[in-house]
């Protein structure tokens, strides 16, 4: 699996893209998909709320478990991925493009995002 | 603890089918190869191909091995055909179940049991135990066996064109000696899935060239291979319990409501004889808890553990709980208190971290097969 070089990650395996007018899109990688298996349901942050970096902001169901959704950054959700709530295998299909989850305005951002190569260094993959 | 776990003769197959790997009661097993739910759906409509071979075969021969295993399990094994199978459970003295097992009748004197992974030695050791005194031996056969599995509504067929053996004639839960793709195989008609297969133990050293025969006979019919986490599933689906989930040393088979298995009729005393008697006259009359299945009417998966609820009052406890592929539903089976275990009890819940998510009430199984 590749990770696309234009977008950075974090440890907790979530991906974001570079902020267009603020806003950065945000999803899990590939590896965080295929660890979880077919993810079932999704449970996403609300529209307006605000997000912590490295907090907790949803969940993901898969068939063996589920595991918390992390805010890779600061900042109010302005939009989440109606399509993955109806559909949550587009996070298993397509999760670095129609499995995104959230859409975050930037306040703030941690120092320890990662580049594609770093993140893939650190997954062992 | 065992540092590093077990590969079954089948361990370079799965790498190779590029398989994610579960540690599973010591030994290294797939998890799943693709998509659970899409080997969970193979084999609900075409078949599935699994390696079982993590499951621990006892063999016991002599003239006394049908009374031992009367003696020693709640079944009525005396009474089991030759090559016929068995459905049955050791238990302790207080009735606690220590497994569920299968028993094979291979011949008059022969038999094998084929015990959980996670209790085979558990299980060894007390049938070894129980059977001093009886003209019998008892014999660890764990390493002598491979286990295959191909279950689904198209595996008669995709077996049949590997062997000559009359599977029309072999019924479900019946064993014979047969060669499958000119390997010597014992041939069961078991499953641990809900649907038609068949369970091929074989030597170990011939497991590889087995798979990739049945492999090869299935590519048309859709055989898929498959790992523990769809088993899980279809098991589930199918209100087959677990062993660690649904069966512990903490219940009598009549808990788990599966008193049917106990055989007071059989000739001869049994381990577990007089708790399981009195168990039996408990749930008669007013059994506390029952095991029933629920279904969700939301979205979120109850897991093992989670506390069933009813208002503000917890009534019970989740043993398994999944999404299931078939129904498009979370699932779980769990004992809940007996005034709570009527099917179509209303306002019944799952508390699922901290929010009680309503379920609904139903009999067992989920599941049931279309013959």
């Amino acid at each position: 699996m590749s990770n696309p070089q234009q977008l950075r990650y974090s440890k907790e395996h979530e991906w974001l893209t570079a902020a267009e007018d603020g806003v950065s899109t945000v999803g899990i990688t590939e590896f965080a998909a295929n660890a979880l298996g077919d993810v079932v349901y999704v449970q996403l942050p609300e529209v307006g709320a605000t997000v912590t970096a490295g907090e907790t902001c949803g969940e993901l169901e898969s068939t063996k478990s589920v595991s918390d959704l992390y805010a890779p950054v600061t900042g109010e959700i302005t939009e989440v991925n109606q399509d993955v709530s109806d559909d949550p295998s587009l996070v298993n299909t397509a999760p670095f493009e129609g499995g995104w989850l959230f859409k975050v305005r930037v306040s703030d951002e941690p120092g320890d995002l990662l580049s594609a190569d770093e993140y893939t260094e650190f997954a062992g993959n | 603890m065992s540092p590093s776990p077990r590969r079954t003769a089948l361990d370079a197959v799965h790498r190779a089918l590029g398989a994610t790997m579960t540690d599973f009661a010591g030994w290294d097993m797939p998890l799943r190869y693709g998509s659970e739910r899409d080997e969970h759906n193979a084999v609900r409509t075409t078949a599935g191909l699994f390696d079982l071979s993590h499951m621990g075969e006892i063999t016991l021969t002599g003239p006394g091995a049908a009374a031992a295993l009367d003696y020693a399990l709640v079944g009525n094994i005396g009474a089991l055909a030759v090559g016929r199978a068995r459905y049955t459970m050791i238990c302790r003295e207080d009735g606690g179940i220590l497994d569920d097992l299968i028993v094979y009748r291979l011949g008059d004197t022969h038999f094998m049991v084929v015990a959980n992974a996670s209790n085979a030695q558990v299980v060894l050791d007390e049938l070894t135990a129980r059977a001093e005194g009886f003209d019998t031996a008892v014999r660890d056969d764990r390493e002598a066996y491979a286990l295959l599995a191909v279950q689904g509504p198209n595996s008669p067929a995709i077996l049949a064109s590997l062997t000559d053996a009359d599977l029309d004639g072999l019924k479900y839960y019946a064993g014979l000696p047969g060669t499958v793709a000119g390997v010597e195989a014992l041939i069961a008609r078991t499953g641990y899935t809900g649907e038609d297969g068949f369970e091929l133990f074989v030597a170990p050293a011939d497991a590889e060239a087995l798979w990739q025969a049945l492999t090869e006979a299935g590519r048309d019919a859709g055989l898929t291979p498959c790992g523990l986490s769809c088993r899980d599933t279809l098991r589930l689906e199918a209100g087959m319990p677990l062993y660690g989930n649904e069966l512990s040393t903490a219940l009598t088979p009549y808990d788990a409501g599966l008193g049917r298995v106990v055989k007071f009729e059989k000739e001869g005393d049994f381990v577990g004889r007089m708790a399981l008697a009195t168990a039996a006259e408990l749930a008669a009359v007013k059994a506390p808890r029952k095991l029933v299945g629920l279904i969700a009417k939301g979205r979120r998966v109850p897991r093992a553990g989670y506390p069933v609820v009813a208002g503000d009052a917890v009534v019970g406890e989740v043993t398994s709980g999944a999404p299931s592929p078939t129904l498009g539903q979370p699932i779980a089976m769990a004992y809940v208190d007996s005034a709570y275990a009527e099917a179509g009890t209303e306002g019944v819940g799952v508390d699922i971290r901290g929010n009680h998510e309503p379920y609904e009430v139903v009999a067992l199984p989920f599941y049931k097969r279309r013959k």
